[in-house]
C-alpha cells in the first residue's frame, strides 16, 4: 500500500486515553484519495503513486488537467500529491482510505506552516535580545553578526530577520490515537503544521517507532 | 456547528454531574494505586467552570491545614466517580477568584435560600 495520504486539518481537541489521561489531538480528515497515476522506475526513473484529494466538478479545472484526470478515469480534484511505499497491488482509479493507518503507529505530517510575515531575530530564531530597561538602548535588534578581520565575512546560516512561517514543514513521529475509517478521520497526538482547513500530507513515520523523549527545538519536553 | 464541535459532542460523558459556581461539592475521585482502585473525596467550593463540551473543566478550592488547595477537574473525566453538592452558595459572579484574597470568616459564602434539597448526582 502507499505510505501516505492527503488530508485536511480539521482542528484540535482533547480525548481520553484508555488510562483516563487527557490527550491533545489534531483531527485530520484523511482521504479517500484516488490513484491518478503510477510512476514506475522504467518510465519515470522512480516509483511513486500520484493521489488526488478533495474532488471538484469537472468544469472547475483547466482543460489540461481534465485530460490528466480523464486518462485515469477519476473525478478532478483540488490536490495532487505523490507518495512512495509498496505500490504493488495498486491500480489506477483505486480509492485509498484511512484504513492504511492504525492506532498506536507513528506518522509524519507535512504541511505549510502559518505565515508570520517578516519577523526579527528574537521571534524567528529565539535570540535573546537585550535588556528592556536600565537605559540599555539595545532591545530586540539583531546585534553583532560575526567576528573581525578573520573571517572577514558572516558565517553561513547566520540567523537574520526575514520571512517566518508559510513554509513547508514536517512534524515527525506523531502518534495515531484513533482511526475512524467510516468517517475518514484520523486523530493524531499533538499539533500539526498550518491552520485548520489546511491541506497536509500524512505519511508513515520514516524513523519508525520513535521514543517519546525526543526533545523538539524550543525545549518542549516529551 | 463545525465538525470539531460535532465530534466533541459525541465524546461527552453520559451523565454529567450537576453543580454550579459557588456550590460546595464533594468530588469523588477514583485513584489507582498499583492494581487497587479506591475513591478519595475532595471537598471545596467551585470557583470556576471553564471550556465547553468535552473540554470543560472546573476548579475546586479548599483550605486544608491553613494551606489553600485548588484542584482542576475535567468535567468529563472518567476518574470522577460522582460530585455531591453539599451547600449552595449565593454568588453573583461566574468566577470566584476574589475568594483567593480572603481568608477565614471573610471567605465564607452566604447560603442561597429556598433551594431544593440536592440529590447526589452521579
Amino acid at each position: 500500500m502507499v505510505n501516505g495520504l492527503i488530508a485536511h486539518k480539521l482542528g484540535m481537541t482533547q480525548v481520553y486515553s484508555e488510562a483516563g489521561r487527557l490527550v491533545p489531538v489534531t483531527v485530520l480528515e484523511v482521504g479517500p484519495c484516488k490513484v491518478v497515476q503510477i510512476k514506475t522506475s522504467e518510465r519515470e526513473g522512480y516509483s511513486g503513486a500520484q493521489l488526488s484529494f478533495d474532488e471538484v466538478k469537472e468544469h472547475r479545472v483547466t482543460k489540461p488537467s481534465r485530460g490528466h484526470y480523464g486518462k485515469a478515469g477519476v473525478q478532478p480534484a483540488r490536490v495532487l500529491r505523490e507518495f512512495g511505499g509498496d505500490l504493488s497491488g495498486l491500480s489506477i482509479g483505486q480509492a485509498v482510505t484511512a484504513e492504511i493507518f492504525e492506532k498506536g503507529e507513528y506518522v509524519d505530517i507535512t504541511g505549510v506552516s502559518k505565515g508570520k510575515g517578516f519577523q526579527g531575530v528574537m521571534k524567528r530564531h529565539n535570540y535573546r535580545g537585550g535588556p528592556a530597561s536600565h537605559g540599555s538602548m539595545f532591545h530586540r535588534a539583531t546585534g553583532a553578526v560575526g567576528q573581525c578581520s578573520s573571517p572577514s565575512r558572516v558565517w553561513k546560516n547566520k540567523g537574520m530577520p526575514g520571512q517566518m512561517g508559510n513554509k513547508r514543514v514536517t512534524t515527525q513521529g506523531l502518534e495515531v490515537v484513533e482511526v475512524r475509517v467510516a468517517e475518514n478521520l484520523v486523530f493524531v497526538k499533538g499539533s500539526v503544521p498550518g491552520g485548520s482547513k489546511g491541506v497536509v500530507m500524512i505519511r508513515k513515520s520514516v524513523k519508525g517507532k520513535v521514543k517519546k523523549e525526543v526533545v523538539a527545538k524550543g525545549g518542549k519536553k516529551k | 456547528m463545525d465538525r470539531i464541535e460535532r465530534l466533541e459532542q459525541g465524546m461527552l460523558k453520559e451523565s454529567v454531574p450537576q453543580f454550579n459556581i459557588g456550590n460546595t461539592v464533594r468530588v469523588h475521585v477514583k485513584i489507582k494505586e498499583g492494581e487497587k482502585e479506591r475513591i478519595q473525596v475532595f471537598e471545596g467550593v467551585v470557583i470556576r467552570r471553564k471550556g465547553a463540551r468535552n473540554r470543560e473543566t472546573f476548579t475546586v478550592r479548599k483550605v486544608a491545614y491553613n494551606v489553600a488547595v485548588e484542584r482542576i477537574f475535567p468535567v468529563h473525566s472518567p476518574w470522577i466517580d460522582k460530585v455531591e453538592v453539599t451547600r449552595v452558595g449565593a454568588v453573583r459572579r461566574a468566577k470566584l477568584y476574589y475568594l483567593r484574597q480572603r481568608t477565614g470568616r471573610a471567605a465564607r459564602l452566604r447560603e442561597k435560600e429556598r433551594v431544593r434539597p440536592s440529590k447526589p448526582s452521579k
